[in-house]
């Protein structure tokens, strides 16, 4: 019996385990799958928490809803990975030999490692981050009585998980107090290492006019030292400080710290992949899919599924000791919620940045890139859907995984 | 593209002023960038630079953050060498592309 173990069942390891169930036969290859955690979250949806918009049973459902019968699954904590010796060691001693290993084991966030921020005492008092279930709800408990003052939204570091997200709360905070009637006591101040809204030039510049449209200042190269607890302002390396009344933050984002245990890490643990044919640098038996990587494109949910029809063919082509000629090409997509139930959506890869255009569509749509329309919000509100009932059990999208420039103008 | 003379050399560098071939890089053009930048660049500086340009070679992506790592120096002390930008403006000196920053 050849073995295939999937570490992370998240987006990228449930994929993997629905498609490849389907093809390998059960009589040869025995799939197993290992997460220490039951619940399956809906990630995208924390960003709508904060504002009253999902509440918590919107976001999360069971693991076991998605993983298909005849894989393996185990709900344990992973030690290390041992690569030379083609095996995982488990918490709790037990040990999984492997044929080919798939790490999925995603990004999370690093509070920690900025002084003053997880350590202050303001720490989801006035300090609060929406990338854990847990932080979007306190959040949410605090704007609900809050009357106004400035709120900074910052990221720490880069990269970090679905990049647009910061600016999406922008957008909605913007919305959300407007409608709440206390906008004009609300100062907003988006607070970044970049250089301006976004890194790629035509989406950063429609991004940052939509800030300034809606009132919002835009601090750029800001790098992130450290948070002050007393003073309540965030400093930066050269010593820049700007205060808030509430703190909203995208931490440091790190890979699992299981890849550090590994030694298969950088010096965020993110494992050293190939672009093109996300094998791991180093072991030739290691798939990367997703966050878990340092592929130089965004840590989002449409880039490991893209990813997964890439991992998908090289490995079966691996098994086969056939050439692996699936490339990555970076693909990612994004829904921009802009608020006042409009959106913006953007499509680019590791060469082409967003451009303006129609969406899957040429000509037709019906969504617009680069553009912020009705149409582009319900996209959003629709792949929750498609997420739970399509993506997740590795389905067939009207999606393209490569990137296409039909449909986009230059 | 542009064209631009540097320490006697005529180079090709881009917009910005990022040197197009690496290998074209000597210690005399980081100081004549440099200066352009009101740097005057000392013995930690090219300690930086050059571990900057081994990075490169080796095809990591490089942050502040590694610099921080690197033993030669800390984060506020790259800030403190390199005024402003400390990543963008050492890689323009070090002879490297412009850093992209991928999010």
């Amino acid at each position: 019996m050849k073995k295939i173990v999937i570490l992370g069942a998240g987006t990228g390891g449930t994929i993997m385990a629905n498609k490849l169930r389907k093809v390998l036969s059960r009589d040869q290859w025995e799939i197993t799958i290992v997460d220490k955690d039951k619940t399956h979250y809906y990630q995208p949806g924390f960003l709508f928490i904060p504002f009253g918009i999902y509440n918590k049973n919107d976001v999360i459902k069971p693991k076991s809803d998605f993983l298909p019968p005849g894989v393996q699954v185990i709900y344990n904590g992973i030690d290390k990975i041992e690569p030379n010796n083609t095996q995982v060691l488990l918490e709790g001693g037990q040990v999984l030999q492997y044929d080919y290993l798939i790490v999925a084991t995603g990004t999370d966030i690093s509070p920690e490692e900025t002084p003053g921020l997880k350590d202050g005492s303001l720490w989801r008092k006035e300090i609060f981050d929406f990338y854990t279930l847990d932080g979007a709800v306190a959040l949410r408990e605090f704007f609900r009585d809050w009357e106004g003052g400035r709120l900074v939204v910052n990221i720490a570091e880069l990269p970090f998980k679905c990049p647009v997200a910061p600016l999406e709360f922008s957008f909605l905070a913007d919305a959300y107090f407007t409608e709440a009637g206390i906008r004009e006591k609300v100062d907003i101040t988006f607070v970044t290492p970049l250089s301006g809204a976004f890194t790629k030039p035509k989406a950063s510049r429609m991004l940052g006019d939509l800030l300034e449209e809606k009132n919002i200042r835009v601090v750029p190269d800001f790098y992130l030292e450290s948070v002050d607890n007393e003073k309540k302002v965030i400093r930066s390396y050269d010593e820049q400080e700007i205060p808030f009344d509430v703190l909203t933050i995208v931490p440091v984002n790190t890979g699992s710290s299981l890849v550090e245990r590994s030694d298969m890490g950088d010096d965020l643990n993110f494992i050293p992949t190939d672009k093109y044919t996300l094998q791991s640098k180093n072991h030739e038996n290691i798939f990367v899919l997703g966050d878990a990587s340092d592929i130089p494109t965004s840590k989002a949910g449409s880039v490991v599924h893209f990813a997964s029809e890439v991992v998908y063919e090289n490995l079966l082509s691996a098994i086969e000791n056939r050439p692996l000629k699936a490339q990555f090409d970076g693909h990612s997509n994004c829904y921009i919620e802009t608020g006042y139930g409009n959106g913006s959506i953007i499509d680019f890869n590791y060469d082409t940045e967003p451009l303006p255009g129609t969406f899957p569509l040429p000509g037709v749509g019906p969504f617009g890139l680069l553009q912020n329309t009705k149409m582009n919000h319900y996209g959003k509100v629709l792949f929750r859907w498609i997420y739970w009932h399509i993506l997740l059990k590795g389905k067939e999208m009207p999606i393209e995984s490569q990137m296409t420039m039909a449909g986009k103008k230059s | 593209m542009a064209q631009k003379t540097l320490a006697g050399k005529n180079l090709e560098v881009t917009d910005e002023g990022y040197l197009q071939d690496f290998n074209q890089w000597n210690e005399d053009i980081a100081r004549e960038i440099a200066r352009e930048e009101g740097i005057e660049l000392g013995d930690e500086h090219f300690q930086v630079l050059n571990f900057l340009r081994e990075k490169y070679q080796e095809g990591a992506n490089l942050t502040i953050r590694k610099v921080g790592k690197s033993g030669i120096t800390d984060i506020k002390g790259f800030y403190k060498l390199f005024p402003g930008g400390p990543l963008k403006k050492a890689s323009k000196i070090a002879g490297i592309p412009k850093p992209t920053s991928c999010v």
